[in-house]
């Protein structure tokens, strides 16, 4: 067996470990980023192979959380992909302004970031006293970040051009304040979020929504559970409803894709069909 | 072609400052039955709309596309990473795209890319460094070679920018210093050699047979 075979070996028998001792399923996520952060790990720990990991895995739950971390991506930042939020703005919310209530998920919120621009965005269209979002992730950590809403000033250059190039009517800096070396979101755009955590591997849905968002959450995840998460989703939008992926994520290799249709193509955005795929059908035939 | 061992699976290239001069040299006149996929990390600027495949398309006849989460690699397609994702390659085949941290500054990354086509394709995988004014990707050469696949880089006295393929070569792990268009010679004679033909190559590459790393 050649050394990378055994590597492979090694790393399913961590992520079996993980799954039988925790009930954290990282073995359908893709595997080639999940090798790359198991071994970046492995240099952290300073253990010489995976497989060293596992025993201290099993009896040491600090040494669990640490690697569950290594393994969640946390990446973002305020209205990533600015141009999506237009589309949100011109394509979606006027379809939401005709409902009374609007109930949004947002997939996958990590520590938050994104969640606020959605809670901008509703504000600025007048939209978010109707709104309730539930904003879900897995990782505990990053969801105590994402309530507290204090972010690194460093960042907020960026954020704010991010936030004009949105379509932002508004001055940024009215949505925080500013504390030592941090910002700290306005509390009046937390009012309408509910975090909790949830997990798109092992939970279900639990409610009807009008928008999904799971934006670069699905590149991670396998064909399998890229299909499970999907499935998830369609279980929990209304007729009408909208999703929003990440800019590279699609519903090509989806079954149900074709239930869904594209509003704007740079964009993934797609809304689900009205009418069942069987009455479409039975009304072509007449 | 899995059971030939000697034979390769997979050309992975990474560029930087300066690659599109350089990618157009190295493809030109590629015949289009080119026998292997070919997949292209190129430093771009994160906003940038993907217009390298675009570009590329133009100046070749084998298909250039941009690379899409989960797509199954074909041979003698040229798959190029979508600014502001790293592009993984899966041991079945497949293209994963991701959106972690970005690695020396770069996203996509070629170490990245490089390192999980190492995993994928082993002795399998040409590696190859071009111009670029960073040290991405000498990491990802390392890797590469450790795991038996031939790692060439641009001769950095021609290169537009020699510092990438410089710090891959100072690992003391490339296999082959060649110009640009030594590297396109190479590939067009990729696709008219069989596997005793590609053996004699890398032997004479290397002075000895590669060895497969067995345990």
């Amino acid at each position: 067996m050649k050394i990378k075979d055994i590597e492979n070996l090694e790393i399913t028998l961590l992520l079996d470990a993980m799954y039988q001792r925790y009930g954290y399923d990282f073995r359908d996520y893709a595997r080639a980023s999940v090798e790359r952060r198991a071994r970046q790990f492995l240099i952290k720990t300073g253990y010489k192979s995976i497989s060293e990991m596992i025993p201290a895995l099993l009896h040491d739950e600090l040494f669990f959380q640490t690697l569950v971390r290594e393994f969640s991506i946390t990446v973002t930042e305020m209205f990533r992909d600015p141009s999506v939020y237009r589309v949100l703005k011109e394509k979606v919310l006027p379809v939401l302004k005709t409902y009374p209530f609007i109930k949004i998920w947002h997939a996958g919120c990590a520590t938050g970031e994104e969640v606020y621009s959605l809670a901008i965005l509703l504000k600025e269209n007048g939209l978010y006293d109707r709104a309730t979002i539930f904003a879900t992730d897995f990782n505990d950590e990053a969801l105590e970040k994402a309530k507290q809403g204090i972010y690194n000033l460093e960042n907020v250059k960026q954020c704010t051009q991010n936030y004009q190039k949105a379509g932002g009517s508004e001055s940024f800096s009215q949505y925080y304040h500013a504390k030592y070396d941090s910002i700290v979101i306005d509390k009046s755009l937390q009012k309408k979020i509910t975090f909790a955590n949830h997990n798109l591997v092992t939970d279900h849905s639990f409610g009807e929504m009008h928008l999904i968002l799971c934006r670069n959450v699905l590149i991670y995840f396998n064909k399998t559970l890229q299909n499970r998460a999907l499935n998830l989703f369609d279980d929990s939008l209304v007729p009408g409803g909208f999703l929003c992926l990440g800019n590279k994520e699609s519903l090509l290799f989806w079954e149900k894709g074709k239930k869904y249709e594209s509003i704007e193509d740079s964009s993934k955005i797609f809304q689900k069909k009205y009418l069942p795929e069987g009455l479409n059908m039975s009304n072509e035939k007449q | 072609m899995k059971n030939n061992k000697y034979f390769p699976e997979a050309v992975a290239i990474g560029v930087s400052a300066g690659g599109l001069k350089a990618l157009t040299k190295v493809f030109s006149n590629l015949p289009a039955d080119f026998p292997i996929p070919i997949i292209v990390t190129q430093h771009l600027h994160p906003l940038e709309d993907s217009y390298l495949a675009e570009l590329l398309s133009r100046i070749t006849l084998l298909p250039v596309k941009e690379a899409r989460d989960k797509e199954k690699i074909k041979p003698g397609d040229i798959y190029v990473a979508p600014p502001n994702y790293h592009l993984l390659i899966e041991r079945n085949e497949t293209i994963s795209l991701s959106s972690d941290e970005k690695v020396n500054h770069s996203r996509p990354s070629i170490d990245v890319m490089f390192e999980s086509a190492a995993y994928a394709w082993g002795t399998g995988l040409i590696g190859i460094i071009l111009t670029g004014a960073n040290s991405d990707g000498a990491y990802g050469i390392k890797i590469i070679k450790e795991f038996g696949g031939l790692t060439i880089a641009e001769n950095p006295k021609t290169a537009k920018y020699p510092m990438m393929p410089k710090s891959a070569i100072d690992t003391g792990t490339v296999d082959k210093i060649l110009t640009l268009s030594e590297i396109n010679e190479f590939l067009i004679n990729l696709s008219r050699i069989d596997k005793n033909g590609y053996m004699n190559f890398v032997e004479d590459i290397n002075g000895t047979q590669t060895e497969d790393i067995d345990r």
